[in-house]
């Protein structure tokens, strides 16, 4: 018998129907992986289960676990179900975690709560169990709080939390798209040793086929509230029939970069020599020796006009505070950043409006960089703040609606406000932002990385277009290497603040030389490479 | 749009609708006091005196002989605006004041902060009482009292709001577009604090009231001939016996009016906040 068994499931909210009749089956130790691009009902799926849907909602149809319908379930019952018999895993651990609370102390809780331990024999069982989700405590001391842990440790922790009382099931919703590859195989591999070792079912939601075709058993592909398409991994990668999932498997396969590279011997618009960022940390040990925490350590390299390239590495390895301390936003405690042949740190006034002019910015989360108060319009608009005529509002507005097209979004959609678009379209508009000024420089950090796939190919070849067109050089962070394939021509990996290889992007990515390259190679999932290793060690359903 | 109509619908709560009501009335009580009153408020009768209630004195009439209802509706101009300037002199300094703490940090936003700590770590009313005992009692210094207390409160909740959302990204857009933190305060930062600046505003706006009423008890608020609620209760005690609508009717006002702005800032956080919108 199936351990989950939902049938013909379907979700209304108000007036929209979420989900249409989705069935599906889990068996006791199976990996299903339901990959679909947001707003397709992967997560109301899970949620769904979890009988957390939002308020308004009306779900019919059957949700069986063990033969239970959980949708005949009261509330109380469903309490005493989440956590015991269903874990979940969010995507966010920052926000899935209480940040006043230590991890041991919300980990415990889970014993306390359903197992009716003491408190003290909670902390035990549960420096025990984070011990065994790879938190020992001479790493990570259970005192801490989630804000003292990385992206990787955190999610460790929700993983800890979810699988704490040994859940027959367990629902993760795209728990590792917030975190680093090398990180994201660790908790890939975790996972999977979960679903092994406790022969738990376990529902992986991802918008990323490449990491479900290294992990899933069998694979659902979800649109618009449907799944299109189910199948056994990783034979439906041959079978594929419904066109969305062709597309969606083409949109996983970024093609490469095919571009001439630049010349080198150009003069350089960016020059950063010798970049150091360290802070002092901890003000309060006044007594104690002042230790500084190098964010970023020597980091020297050119960007000539027109070149695209990639710096790579995982949260923490010091990119965005590189990015920062190049934009002028951030300190530069070591070093120097020429843009154009000026300075930051010793310009003032015009001739500071005149570099600002040559660098700018777009961020990861088009939800986070735009401000939601403020129309499309003057969101496009500001940067203009930095030329010394400013423009008349007409020629404003000319020139948001010239943007606006050279984006692809219209002329009307200037008078719209961000909450108005879709995921990919608020990213045209954050791209157009940073182009309105022509800069010489658009510094892209992570800039894809929260977009749905076919959306994400469809925002390169925009980038690469704006690129060629109007010849602007692209600083590309990112930890994504597909993407770094796809448009950069060189690439610098960094690792805890330092460039560990640095070299064109074809050739560092075939031939890594430092371990840490390697590592980071190896560990990026990528679609083809993961079919190819499957079909070779003959892991199938 | 629709849709979000309908939810923006469904979250005016009774109670909201209330306070709404309440507000409204109090404030229109307030407006009708300077064009027309039953009688002069300040006018003294001694032969009609503690009146009870009838068709020709609505609320009664004191131990002077003035009408009650007349006093009332002059008072409620006196209370909201001793409360209102009050509240005016929080915003107008105490926002300011942490949008600074939190565009600067360092040294700024620990004197800032710290003197805000100062002036909360005093008995708000006992200060006030202390300030207008020095100063002279004068609507004007209970003005001042009541407005000093309120500067650190929307400090630190401007200073608040502000910190979280300096680190967000469209922040950092703007410091990238070359702005200085005085356009990001006043273009980015307030426009999205101001929700929970304004429900602080009307729950201030209720402790005010409080204030005001509670200082003129004690003679130290708004001076006779003034007519002001708090007053009206003081000397309403005497005569508790023989004319208990003397107490009432100002005490009734005051309850009103805090209720109904308590109401509506509870409803408006709801209404603002999506966070806070109610499960029902």
């Amino acid at each position: 018998m199936s351990l989950l068994n939902v049938q013909a499931l379907s979700l209304t909210i108000g007036a929209t129907q979420v989900l249409k009749s989705v069935s599906f089956d889990v068996a006791p130790g199976e990996i299903l992986g339901i990959v679909g691009e947001s707003g397709s009902g992967k997560s109301m799926t899970l949620l769904s289960t979890m009988r957390l849907t939002p308020r308004g909602a009306h779900a019919s149809g059957a949700i069986r676990l063990d033969g239970e319908d959980l949708l005949a379930k009261s509330e109380g019952e469903m309490c005493t179900i989440r956590g015991q018999r269903i874990g979940m895993i969010f995507q966010e651990p920052m926000t899935a975690l209480n940040p006043v609370q230590t991890i041991g102390h919300q980990v415990a809780e889970m014993f306390t709560l359903h197992r009716g331990l003491s408190a003290r024999e909670a902390v035990q069982t549960a420096a025990q169990h984070l011990a065994q989700i790879g938190l020992t405590p001479d790493r990570v001391p259970i005192d801490r709080y989630p804000h003292q842990l990385s992206g990787g440790q955190r999610q460790r922790v929700v993983i800890a939390m979810a699988t704490a009382l040994s859940p027959k099931l367990v629902l993760a919703d795209e728990p590792t798209t917030a975190l680093d590859v090398t990180t994201q195989a660790g908790i890939l591999d975790l996972l999977k040793a979960l679903a092994q070792r406790n022969g738990a079912g376990l529902i992986f939601v991802t918008h990323d086929l490449a990491v479900v075709a290294s992990l899933a058993d069998r694979i659902a592909i979800m649109k618009q509230g449907e799944i299109v398409e189910e199948g056994p991994a990783p034979a439906i990668f041959r079978t594929m029939q419904h066109p969305y999932s062709k597309a969606l498997r083409a949109a996983a396969t970024l093609s490469p970069h095919t571009r001439v590279p630049k010349n080198a011997n150009v003069t350089p618009i960016l020059e950063a020599v010798d970049v150091g960022v360290s802070y002092q940390s901890s003000s309060w040990k006044q007594f104690g020796r002042a230790s500084h925490t190098r964010a970023v350590d020597g980091i020297s390299f050119k960007l000539v006009p027109g070149e695209v390239v990639g710096i790579v590495g995982e949260s923490g390895s010091g990119k965005s505070t590189l990015a920062r301390a190049l934009l002028g936003i951030g300190p530069v405690t070591h070093g120097s950043v020429q843009i154009g042949g000026d300075d930051f740190a010793t310009a003032r006034g015009t001739k500071l409006r005149a570099i600002r002019q040559r660098i700018q910015v777009v961020f990861q989360d088009p939800y986070g960089s735009l401000n939601p108060r403020l129309r499309v319009e003057a969101l496009i608009a500001e940067p203009l703040h930095l030329l010394d005529r400013r423009p008349s509002a007409k020629e404003r507005r000319q020139r948001v609606e010239t943007i606006l097209a050279r984006v692809g979004l219209t002329a009307s959609d200037a008078d719209k406000f961000p909450h108005e678009f879709s995921g990919g379209q608020r990213q045209r508009i954050a791209i157009a932002r940073a182009l309105i000024l022509e800069p010489k420089i658009v510094v892209l950090d992570e800039a894809v990385s929260a977009l749905d796939v076919s959306v994400r190919a469809q925002i390169i070849d925009l980038l690469r277009d704006l690129s060629e067109r109007l010849g602007i050089a692209y600083l590309f962070i990112t930890h994504d290497l597909s993407v770094v394939r796809a448009l950069a021509d060189r690439v610098l990996v960094m690792h805890n603040g330092r460039v560990v290889e640095e070299g064109p992007v074809a050739q560092v990515l075939a031939k890594p030389q430092h371990a840490y390259t390697q590592q980071l190679v190896a560990a990026s999932p990528d679609l083809e490479t993961a079919l190819a290793e499957r079909e070779r060690t003959g892991v199938s359903a | 749009m629709t849709t979000q109509a309908a939810r923006r619908r469904s979250n005016l709560t009774p109670g909201f609708c209330v306070g709404v009501v309440l507000t409204a009335l109090i404030a229109l009580l307030a407006g009708v006091s300077f064009l027309w009153t039953p009688y002069d408020p300040t006018l003294i009768l001694i032969e009609s005196r503690l009146l009870p209630p009838s068709s020709a004195h609505w609320f009664g009439t004191d131990h002077f002989g003035r009408d009650v209802f007349s006093m009332i509706l002059q008072g409620a101009r006196n209370s909201i605006a001793v409360a209102l300037i009050a509240v005016g002199i929080g915003l107008l300094i105490g926002i300011p004041l942490g949008l600074w703490a939190a565009a600067r940090r360092g040294w700024v936003d620990e004197i800032v902060m710290r003197s805000n700590d100062l002036v909360f770590a005093f008995p708000a009313l006992l200060l006030a009482i202390l300030i207008t005992a020095v100063a002279g009692p004068s609507a004007v210094n209970a003005i001042l009292a009541i407005g000093i207390f309120n500067v650190p409160v929307f400090a630190r909740l401007a200073r608040g709001g502000a910190l979280s959302l300096w680190t967000r990204d469209f922040v950092l857009a703007a410091r990238v577009a070359g702005k200085g933190s005085f356009a990001i305060s006043r273009e980015h930062i307030l426009p999205n604090i101001a929700n929970v600046l304004i429900v602080q505003g009307t729950i201030q706006f209720a402790l005010g009231i409080l204030a005001e009423a509670a200082l003129s008890y004690v003679g130290l608020g708004t001076q006779p001939p003034s007519p002001s609620w708090g007053r009206m209760l003081a000397e309403s005690q005497t005569f508790f016996a023989l004319a208990p609508w003397l107490a009432l009717f100002p005490g009734m006002a005051i309850v009103a009016t805090v209720l109904g702005l308590n109401l509506l800032g509870d409803g408006l956080r709801d209404l603002l906040d999506p966070k806070t919108r109610v499960e029902r």
